[in-house]
């Protein structure tokens, strides 16, 4: 590997006078023998089947098989064009993005699983809503989720991206730094402003449990999705703005690790703690026996 | 080593949701059977235990297995309407789920039939999509998806072992790693033969012209 933390990307990438994609690139063509132009395409379409899956969800009423999906997504969209948003257009629309393409995930439509299936929206959520804002082009998109997934490779194997070994702060977490990390770049941010986006994002989402209801990838799967990605684009803000972390993005990522072995197996995606034990849960989970 | 080496194993798999573990796994373990048997069955039992079968309805796993078995790929679309196609192709399936406690939470039994010719596999999801057959027709083993690797049904002889590992060498094949398990002493046996290069198709007919060779299944990566 070129890089194995985020302090030896960011500095690769500086040093270099480069894009954190275009590293990520190089050392994807390096450990495969595939050539920078295949491996590039096989990211297009991963951007397509995300931008397929937004459409999809933002477009048609989808209905998950256990029938708690009824299109949230869709009601997000119509209040974006309202002007009635508090939040802002690019957040607002980045959340009704990350919902639609979580809720074709739980209706069994094609995602990309970034880092996860459960986790699938931030991604492709905070990047759309920043394309339908900024100067980008779909070439922009795609080294975006470059810089996203060489920030996931780093979280992956420093900490973790899994829900049952590191609780829910692995998945929407992880994603949100990603994210964040793509949304910074696409704004024209240096590696150094990646990389404290990277960290303010995942100091706040530390010790986020991972507790789904009756086991499955809905609730409250859909709408971390929606948080994930509107701080996403807080963070990426506050990077942009110039505000460093404190902490390392490399020492927080080795928190998030520390707590994720400190979160009771209870509340690592076995449904036996937190929403998935509440009254309400109880009740779901009778209804689709 | 890191656990995580390809920047698509965190902006992928491309897959059908909700589950990369209940239904990408579940839909890859189904493939891998449907591969090892060699042909469509007519005849398919499939037995859900731990947390396939508590969750299987909502995260679509028996769909996703069903899928696998008719021969879609993960990431296909036509995994959601898979139990009516295998009833449009005259293909029965039955469903069941067991208590019985399994080492892996994410476990399914898939017996398939055809003609009298009956393959049990055992297989498990580990997560993030990937899958493993843990054991063939009551042989303990591993065979993981996106692999190389040989499976080698056999009659437990001397020689058996090395023809094969020749016939390898003979082609620039190296062996990466390989178990062997049997039945009995000069028992039904099988070999799994992790290799380091793919290996042509057209090696299978000859693995399984060698003498007390029964059957040959080459996957690739």
């Amino acid at each position: 590997m070129l890089f194995s933390t985020i302090e030896e990307l960011i500095n690769l990438a500086e040093s270099k006078n480069l894009k954190i994609s275009d590293i990520m690139i190089e050392q994807e063509s390096a450990s495969t023998g595939k050539d920078k132009d295949t491996i590039y395409q096989q990211m297009f379409n991963h951007l397509e089947i995300m931008e397929s899956a937004v459409k999809r969800g933002l477009s048609k009423k989808v209905k998950s098989r256990s029938g708690i999906v009824k299109g949230d997504a869709k009601k997000l969209w119509a209040y974006t064009k309202s002007s009635r948003s508090l939040s802002g257009s690019i957040i607002t629309e980045a959340v009704a993005m990350a919902v639609a393409t979580a809720e074709v995930n739980a209706c069994m439509g094609p995602v990309v699983a970034t880092p996860t299936a459960g986790s699938c929206g931030v991604v492709p959520g905070c990047i759309f809503a920043v394309q339908n804002h900024l100067k980008v082009d779909k070439k922009d998109l795609v080294e975006a989720l470059f810089t996203a997934g060489a920030i996931g490779l780093i979280i992956a194997n420093n900490a973790s991206i899994s829900g049952a070994a590191g609780g829910c702060q692995a998945e929407i977490g992880s994603a949100s730094g990603m994210a964040a990390a793509a949304v910074v770049q696409l704004a024209g941010g240096t590696p150094k402003q990646c990389a404290n986006a990277v960290a303010i994002a995942l100091k706040s989402m530390l010790g986020l449990v991972c507790d789904p209801v009756a086991g499955l990838v809905e609730v409250p799967c859909i709408k971390r999705n929606a948080s994930g990605a509107s701080l996403a684009i807080v963070a990426a803000d506050m990077a942009l703005a110039g505000v460093e972390s404190v902490i390392p993005c490399d020492e927080v990522i080795d928190a998030m690790y520390r707590v994720g072995r400190s979160i009771p197996v209870t509340l690592r995606e076995t449904s036996m703690g937190g929403l998935a034990t509440t009254e309400t849960a109880r009740k779901i989970e009778k209804n689709l026996k | 080593m890191s656990k995580y080496s390809s920047v698509f194993d965190i902006v992928g798999p491309a897959m059908i949701g909700p589950s990369s573990s209940h239904t990408a796994g579940a839909a890859r373990i189904g493939l891998m059977a449907r591969n090892i048997f060699n042909t469509e069955p007519k005849n398919i039992k499939i037995i859900f235990y731990g947390s396939f079968a508590n969750t299987y309805k909502g995260h679509g796993t028996d769909l996703a297995v069903i899928g696998g078995l008719l021969g879609y790929s993960a990431d296909d679309q036509r995994i959601v309407n898979s139990a009516s196609d295998a009833a449009k192709l005259g293909i029965n399936v039955e469903l069941t789920t067991s208590s019985k406690e399994t080492e892996h939470p994410n476990t399914v039994r898939i017996i398939m039939e055809k003609n009298g010719r009956t393959f049990e596999v055992v297989g498990i999801s580990p997560g993030g999509g990937r899958a493993e057959i843990i054991e063939i027709n009551g042989f303990k083993m591993k065979a993981v998806a996106d692999s190389n690797f040989l499976l080698i049904f056999h009659i437990d002889k001397y020689g058996v072992i090395a023809a094969v590992a020749n016939l390898l060498a003979s082609h620039g094949i190296n062996i990466g790693h390989m178990e062997v398990a049997r039945k009995s002493k000069g028992a039904e046996a099988l070999m799994v033969i992790y290799t380091d290069q793919q290996v042509p198709d057209n090696m299978a007919a000859a693995l399984k012209n060698i003498q007390h060779v029964s059957d040959v299944v080459v996957f690739n990566q």
